[in-house]
């Protein structure tokens, strides 16, 4: 393996926090001057974590602590996987790998909330596995093969081809950043329906934990808009920029749906545009 | 400033209260008053919970609901006793079932009277807890 691999995949794991903290601390702020009020500081974010790691030790099932590490090392491993061009399955799979590891750690404990977090959480996973599945064999239709090095090394970027695979890639990162009206299995606006669901019976460093790999995820989803726009460098920061400003917006505008509302629509888009993006692809005999 | 106080999320519970004290706090968690300027966050979770506020005068049936919400919030933890009832018992004081205000179950960090209180209030104790909170976290700290 090339040694810019290397690199790329340390420098993913050193800085993918630091901007994922930096930008939910942006969509804060954001989310604030929308209500016409001042928000919190720019750092915040930061402070929330600091401030649970040095809360007292408390687990409702010590195991949690297992399943809540788990959960980070595996995402922040599917993101130096996708940094070094990994295979994109691989990724997705080991993501899917980790949020099992969330939905245990909200099943090893003995609440109410928590489960209905967990059981959201799987229905979330088990919707979006077949939509990430057929993202990767729109890049593989395109480039033929399942690396994202190769997608990133293409001539044309990929938004040419698989326009309708981006805009239920955007409908898929609502739900990733557990933004509203997809956010039912928990989500960062206070007091809401589940309490807090899936995380409400984590507290104090199993919550930093999980904390810190929704800002490690939230790099992986947003970096991969960089696989549309490969070869193009100031077009994907501004398409980034875009479609996070998009979610903030999106997030601000809609209320939660009910769980069977996300599968309908999130299906809806996918059968739609993503599914007829890849049925004309390979009319047209793929490109490669 | 540590962490602690720069991030305090509060758990509100109504320990018999008769609403108004509970309309005033909700009334300071809008956008008008903007409390997320200090970091603060309503979370109605004592897992995630720093800060307790505690509204009422505390009858027989939710004193053991009261000790055990606090029991359930880790350490470091602040309490705010809000409102006249929750401080003392206010007028409801001598009542047969009403405990005499948050402190004779709990112990209480910052008391806030009023019946009921003005949110302005409400946050002028809320930021007098965060100075408590900063004191228990290095109390902590030293403890290790």
């Amino acid at each position: 393996m090339d040694i810019m691999f290397i690199v790329g995949a340390v420098l993913f794991l050193i800085l993918a926090p630091i901007l994922g903290g930096l930008l939910t601390g942006c969509d804060r702020v954001l989310t604030a001057r929308f209500q016409s009020r001042v928000g919190p500081p720019l750092l915040q974010p930061f402070y929330d974590v600091a401030k649970l790691w040095h809360k007292e030790k408390a687990f409702s099932n010590p195991v949690e602590i297992i399943f809540t590490t788990a959960y980070l090392v595996l995402i922040a491993f599917s993101g130096a996987m996708l940094a070094t061009g990994g295979n994109l399955l691989f990724v997705f799979f080991s993501l899917a790998l980790a949020h099992t590891f969330l939905i245990l750690a909200a099943y090893s404990a003995n609440a109410p909330y928590a489960h209905i977090g967990a059981e959201r959480e799987l229905l979330s996973v088990m919707i979006l596995e077949p939509i990430l599945i057929l993202f990767a064999a729109g890049c593989f239709l395109v480039t033929g093969s399942f690396d994202t090095y190769h997608m990133l090394i293409q001539d044309v970027p990929g938004i040419i081809y698989l326009p309708g695979v981006f805009i239920v890639f955007i409908a898929v990162l609502t739900l990733k950043l557990r933004k509203s009206p997809f956010d039912i299995s928990t989500s960062h606006h206070a007091h809401q329906e589940l309490v807090k669901g899936v995380t409400s019976s984590l507290s104090g460093r199993s919550l930093a934990k999980v904390e810190i790999a929704h800002w490690y995820e939230m790099m992986i989803f947003l970096s991969m808009i960089l696989l549309f726009f490969a070869g193009y460098p100031v077009l994907s920061a501004v398409a980034i920029i875009l479609v996070f400003l998009l979610e903030i917006v999106i997030d601000n505008i809609f209320p939660r749906v009910t769980w069977k509302m996300t599968v309908k629509s999130l299906w809806i888009v996918t059968l739609v545009f993503g599914v007829g993006n890849i049925v004309v692809l390979g009319i047209l005999g793929g490109i490669v | 400033m540590s962490s602690a106080s720069k991030s305090p999320w509060l758990l509100h519970y109504n320990a018999s209260s008769c609403n108004g004290c509970d309309i005033e706090i909700l009334a300071a968690l809008t956008p008008v008053y903007d409390v997320e300027r200090f970091g603060i966050i309503n979370t109605g979770n004592p897992a995630h919970a720093d800060i307790f506020v505690v509204t009422g005068g505390v009858n027989e049936q939710n004193k053991a609901v009261l000790k055990n919400i606090y029991d359930q919030i880790p350490e470091p933890k602040v309490v705010v006793a809000v409102g006249i009832c929750a401080s003392s018992g206010g007028v409801f004081r001598e009542c047969y079932n009403i405990s005499g205000g948050v402190d004779t179950i709990i112990p209480v960090d910052v008391y806030v009277p009023g019946c009921s209180v003005r949110p302005e209030a409400l946050i002028e104790g809320i930021v007098k807890a965060l100075g408590v909170l900063e004191e228990k976290r290095a109390a902590m700290e030293a403890k290790k």
